[in-house]
């Protein structure tokens, strides 16, 4: 196998992180008063005792911004420092530089703020009704719905509950920045989106993008909590540096972390489906409202994505799926692997939950049923090409035999009392491209040094999703060297311009796409340089394994021989190259067309065992089908499945946000905020790779950053399946399936004096209780 | 003061303040950037660090170094006195070890934040693991590392290989089970060679003695690992007595705060034993035979080796888990101001939320288990918890169970504790009065479930809503029973 390019570094620990670099002599360290309340305008603020700490440099407020008080990536509609009014607790007041964090730390803990307080909204729904939206909802529509009802022979209809999800990025946010001449700066930031730190430090600081250096070597971690929320940390350090003329460093402890920055969007949501006797949808009708935070953000965004993945990898003729971007006030709620897609297809695997429980079938036989295939066509317009879902599907039920796992299951639960087994199964089908159109482009640039080494620079950011390795297995291939001849570059402003962020799981798409043209530039430029040596056609010049080839017969001449007689010769050896992803398209005013360059399908089983008792519960087995194209780096992709898939489980069941009705974070730190760690994660995890041929990716792959993460969703509804075994109640469809749900659904009627509390309102058990 | 240690091969005097975190004297004062901080408050391991003790030497038996996984944003500098403390630098060679190796061929390392605590703590395992390698034994080495990016499929790869390789038959099996292990490693170039010398380095290092009582003092440290999380920013810049010195004699009154022995057929377990400790220790295992099981329900392995019971019972948290379990094994504790010695039942010590039966002049020396160094048999011991998720993580609600019953089924004597449903660690009086006398079966639990459930009075916060409290007081109460007598009750008599 072939391995990640800086895995031994990181096992040495010599990797380097923002700082982890030698300080610079007189750095400064910044802490940063955020505000105690959610809502409210500030009426007075003493910073005199702050001020009058020793060891304390400065303190900032937005007054002191030297330009535009502003850091909103889609909408400006963000401060970065309060003026009068606070929107969420810890949204930032004021800046403290001292000496040492410490003495920064402790001079925010002198500084007085009055406040008068103003009412505070943290559910959506309030927001939604009192008409607090970021931005106008939007609507996605496809068939006939009002029409589709009256053809149905089931409709159900429900509520979700999605709660959020915190990053837990290893790394907190951090950034230092050094002033170099006049009034520029050089960054070094933990970011996703070099480019957005580089316009929201040029806007705060007042100068023109070129004065304004950001260089990411590698985050460690950022699952879209460092898309456009480094952005800030970032812009503090760099004002600082620049009014200050000192290095500067920001690093935000883990409880800041957590009650300053965003999170994965929590969810409200109704859902009404429509389905045939035989199981076929005919109809469907959702609302999303998603708990925005208090800026945008990239809520509305993160929402069009809810919309594009409502349906999932089902056909459904007739759907409207109203999506509002509701504003409250808690920190802005942001991008997360899957960004807004796994909370949608939460609601649709609900939907069809209880139409299943309600035809008393199994779940699967639904979903099996309404699988789409080529030529069904999306609620947004696109058609279904390439589709792999049957295939997946129907590989995952025979490689791992589902139907044997299902009579397993129901003979243990037959046979068991205080535990009981469940499965389930969680297809999925997930769009590749930004949606925002404008962003799939990437450029990259590549140097060959005269002894044949080679460095690589493009704008994807390192955070262990394998970017690196990927562009370098790409460049080495395309020139046909081996890859340790290959060292990838920080990602820095300077030599790549205006790089979209690392993304929607499209930076290997996109850069790598442009790295195969900027070494394909070169190998032009060499195949025209040495067929007059060769005396062959320059089409019949191939380097392969470090030798130069004719028509397949090797020659003399190496890869050390080419780049020295170009070097030579005056044949250039640096090449820089642009990529724009061919055909996609949407018109956002008909909210149709082709956004996606393609889809990505897989299908995985999941198995559970609860123990009844004590509401407590293992995931027995995953067992994955997943489409990957032609594979780039194998390490590199099995550990996107696989972490995926551990970081999905997570957020459907132990991973639980805390707020109280002041809008504070009450799980706040790593004692109260329960990530999975070795002894949650399943028992067993199986993963078949699929390879089919993809003409979009580069060299035939697939993405694969985000789609694993919502086969997460599986887990969910098998712990649903077992709870069901025990009884077979209407549980409600709330999200995480923590042990304190499994055990409050099953027995917390016992608190009431043994009347079940959520009795199933249709079928069944309302004859049950009828006959009481 | 000063702190006389070895770091990695170097011999290290410094005059930093004892109560510096040793997280941040390695990154700042030593620029070993290797180790990470990732949450300090030892819930994720990426600064996790070994600290080796020096065992003396014997007759039979050659002086040799103890290593330890610990988490290093918990742990004061002042302790390091006379002992090694090994970073992910420290066992770095030109050459990549077989856990960097390891960790390279499979994929175990994505981000590379998480890495350093990873190599560090399954470097451990190889170097001090006595029992066959397995996986479960790996993952208890990396229970309290944390990663976010491999879903740790990739590190029980990565580790499945090392054990098979160490395993009979493997290739490297004749290492595992040299009697010196650390010396084959290092024989092996699996170790750095400087690995052979601590033992001799540590030998010439003079090692403190601890003394109690004179002047006040603002902070007792004994493992630190809450006082650390409350309190961090405070303690290095206050006077600090440091309780777990290495090796350290404590004299007077106070020396029984180490140790675990039997006297008159009860347990004294010293105050400052750690949780893996007792756990480790034969008459606590002949008494609690799950003990080992139960432990994995609490804290991690990097925790365990730091907290202590005495620790534990006097930061009096409700849901202090050593302290509920020792509560319902109706523990007595010796308190001593170095001069007078008196004892309180635990069940009489906590007063109130955060208030104890203790002078600000006492210490705890001993805990004190009546009876239980006779008469097991008899006895049935029971802990449960319920926590977010399973390992790693503070109890939503825990419980110590101790039930003595006849032949025919009637209680004895019985105590029960419920962490997270008061104000205090609650012993469960009512219930345990109730008990008295009974035989065990279905109608008798049902009662005694009602009764814990009245006595219990908890409030919803972010470990659960009140309502789930209060069931799993029920839930506990059935679970007790029908683990420690399946053969009287079953679960299904109370399948709701």
């Amino acid at each position: 196998m072939k391995k990640h390019l800086d895995a031994a570094f990181h096992t040495r620990g010599e990797s380097l992180y923002v700082d982890d670099n030698p300080e610079p002599a007189g750095m400064l360290h910044v802490a940063v008063f955020g505000s105690p309340v959610a809502h409210g305008t500030i009426k007075n603020l003493d910073l005199s005792a702050a001020r009058a700490l020793k060891g304390v440099t400065a303190v900032f407020t937005a007054e002191d911004i030297p330009g535009e008080n502003q850091v909103g990536a889609i909408l400006k509609d963000e401060v970065l420092i309060a003026e009068d009014l606070v929107q969420f607790i810890g949204q930032p007041i004021a800046v403290v530089v001292a000496e040492t964090p410490e003495i920064a730390h402790h001079a925010v803990g002198l500084i007085d703020v009055e406040i008068d307080e103003l009412p505070v909204i943290v559910d959506p729904r309030v927001a939604h009704e009192k008409g607090q939206l970021i931005a106008p909802p939007r609507t996605f529509a496809i068939g006939d719905v009002d029409a589709a009802w009256d053809d149905c022979d089931l409709i159900v209809e429900g509520e979700c509950e999605i709660a959020g999800q915190e990053h837990l990025y290893l790394e907190t946010q951090r950034s230092r920045a050094i002033p170099t001449e006049g009034d520029q700066v050089r960054c070094y930031s933990s970011t996703q989106s070099p480019y957005a730190v580089q316009t929201a430090c040029a806007r705060i600081c007042g100068v023109p993008q070129h004065k304004i250096e950001v260089d990411v070597k590698r985050l460690g971690g950022g699952f879209g909590g460092k898309e456009d929320q480094a952005t800030h940390w970032a812009c503090i350090v760099t004002m600082a540096a620049r009014i200050l003329r000192k290095p500067v460093q920001i690093v935000l402890n883990r409880i800041d972390d957590m009650q300053m920055t965003g999170k994965r969007h929590p969810y409200s949501a109704d859902f009404k489906l429509g389905l045939n006797k035989d199981g076929t949808i005919k109809a469907l009708d959702f609302k999303f409202y998603q708990n925005s935070g208090a800026a945008a953000d990239l809520s509305t965004a993160v929402l069009e994505r809810s919309l594009f993945h409502a349906t999932n990898i089902y056909r459904v003729p007739n759907a409207r799926i109203y999506a509002a971007a509701c504003k409250t006030n808690l920190h802005p709620h942001t991008a997360f692997r899957g960004f807004g897609g796994p909370q949608a297809m939460f609601v649709m695997e609900s939907a069809l939950s209880k139409a299943a429980e309600t035809m008393g079938i199994e779940r699967e036989e639904l979903q099996y049923k309404n699988l789409i295939s080529n030529g069904d066509v999306f609620p947004y317009g696109q058609v279904v090409e390439d589709c792999q879902a049957k295939a997946c599907w129907d590989d995952a039920a025979d490689t791992f035999d589902l139907a044997g796992t299902r009579k397993r299951i129901e003979e243990y639960n037959a046979t068991h009392t205080s535990t009981k087994k469940g499965l389930a199964v969680m297809p999925i089908c997930f769009g590749i491209s930004f949606t925002k159109i404008h962003l799939n482009q990437a450029s990259a640039l590549v140097h060959i040094y005269t002894d044949g080494s080679m460095s690589v620079s493009t704008g994807g950011v390192e955070m262990g999703q394998g970017v690196t390795t990927n562009m370098a297995e790409i460049a080495a291939a395309e020139l046909g060297i081996s890859r340790d001849r290959i060292k990838v570059e920080s990602t820095n402003t300077t030599r790549i311009a205006n790089m979209s962020p690392s993304a929607a799981s499209a930076t290997t798409d996109l850069n790598g796409n442009a790295v195969i043209l900027a070494t394909g530039e070169i190998l032009g430029r060499f195949r025209k340089m040495l067929a007059p040596e060769l005396g062959c056609n320059e089409e019949a010049i191939t380097i392969k394994d470090e030798k130069v080839f004719v028509d397949g017969e090797a020659t003399e001449w190496e890869w050390g021989d080419v780049v020295m007689h170009a070097y030579l010769n005056r044949v250039a050896l640096s090449a820089h190259a642009f990529f724009a992803t061919p055909r996609i398209n949407f018109d956002a005013a008909k909210e149709k067309g082709h956004p996606f360059a393609y889809h990505v399908y897989g299908v995985t089983q999941f198995e559970v065992t609860v123990d009844c008792l004590r509401g407590r519960y293992e995931v027995d087995a995953v067992r994955m089908v997943h489409d990957l194209g032609r594979q780039i780096n194998e390490v590199v992709d099995l550990g996107q499945l696989e972490g995926g898939l551990a970081q999905g489980i997570g957020w459907m069941t132990l991973e639980e946000l805390a707020y109280d009705a002041k809008g504070r974070l009450l799980s706040n730190a790593l004692s109260t905020y329960k990530a999975p760690d070795v002894f949650s994660s399943p028992k067993v995890v199986e993963v078949k790779m699929r390879s089919t041929e993809n003409p979009m990716g580069p060299r035939g792959s697939k993405a694969v950053g985000e789609p694993p993460l919502m086969y997460g969703i599986g887990a969910y509804f098998a712990l649903r399946d077992a709870m069901r075994a025990y009884a077979e109640r209407d549980f409600p469809y709330d999200a995480p399936m923590t042990p304190e749900r499994v055990l409050m659904s099953l027995h917390a009627h016992i608190l009431d004096g043994d009347k079940p509390k959520k009795a199933t309102p249709e079928a069944g058990a309302v004859a049950a209780v009828a006959g009481e | 003061m000063t702190t006389e240690f070895w770091l990695n091969d170097q011999y290290i005097s410094t005059d930093a303040s004892p109560g510096l975190l040793l997280l941040d004297f390695l990154r700042r004062n030593e620029r070993l950037t290797g180790t990470k901080e990732g949450c300090k408050e030892g819930d994720c391991g990426a600064c996790a660090v070994l600290i080796g003790d020096l065992v003396e030497g014997s007759d039979t038996q050659k002086a040799y170094v103890d290593y330890k996984p610990v988490t290093s944003c918990l742990v004061p500098l002042g302790e390091m006195q006379g002992r090694h403390v090994v970073s992910i630098e420290g066992v770095n060679m030109d050459q990549l070890s077989p856990v960097q190796q390891s960790f390279v061929d499979f994929g175990a390392a994505q981000c590379g934040y998480c890495t350093p605590g990873f190599i560090v703590s399954m470097s451990w395992y190889l170097m001090a693991e006595r029992g066959e390698p397995t996986r479960a034994g790996m993952q208890r080495a990396i229970s309290g590392n944390l990663c976010r990016c491999t879903g740790y499929e990739a590190i029980n790869r990565a580790g499945d290989r090392l054990i098979e390789r160490f395993s009979d038959g493997g290739e490297w099996a004749d290492i595992w089970q040299a009697g010196d292990r650390v010396a084959a490693l290092v024989e092996a170039e699996m170790l750095p060679a400087y690995f052979s010398e601590m033992a001799e380095r540590l030998g010439a290092i003079e090692q403190p003695e601890v003394s109690l009582g004179g002047n006040p003092i603002d902070y007792f440290v004994a493992g630190g690992t809450d006082l650390y999380v409350q309190q961090g920013e405070k303690i290095p810049d206050a006077s600090v007595k440091i309780l777990n010195h290495f090796g350290s004699k404590i004299s007077g009154k106070f020396k029984h705060m180490r140790g675990i022995r039997a006297v008159d057929g009860d347990l004294h377990v010293g105050a400052l034993t750690t949780f893996e400790d007792f756990g480790a220790d034969p008459l606590v295992q002949k008494f609690i035979p799950s003990i080992q099981d139960d432990l994995q329900l609490i804290a991690s392995l990097h925790l365990r080796n730091r907290a202590t019971l005495g620790g534990n019972i006097v930061n009096a948290s409700p849901i202090g888990d050593m302290s509920n379990f020792l509560l319902g094994l109706g523990a007595t504790l010796i308190l001593s101001n170095g001069k007078e010695q008196r004892s309180v039942a635990m069940k009489d010590f906590f007063l109130n939320y955060k208030v104890i039966d203790k002078r600000a002049d006492e210490l705890i020396v001993e805990i004190v288990i009546p009876g239980a160094a006779k008469e097991c048999a008899q006895t049935r011991v029971n802990f449960e918890k319920l926590s977010k998720r399973t390992a790693l993580d503070i109890a939503t609600v825990c419980s110590g169970f101790r039930c003595k019953a006849n032949a025919d089924g009637v209680i004895e004597a019985v105590g029960i504790s419920m962490g997270g449903v008061a104000a205090v660690p609650l012993y469960l009086r009512k219930t345990c009065d109730f008990l008295v006398g009974k035989t065990i079966s279905p109608a008798t639990l049902q009662e005694a479930c009602e009764i814990a459930m009245g006595e219990a009075s908890p409030i919803g916060d972010v470990r659960g809503s009140a309502d789930y409290k209060r069931l799993l007081v029920r839930q506990f109460m059935i679970a007790h029973f029908t683990e420690c007598y399946p053969e009287r009750v079953r679960f299904d008599e109370f399948a709701s």
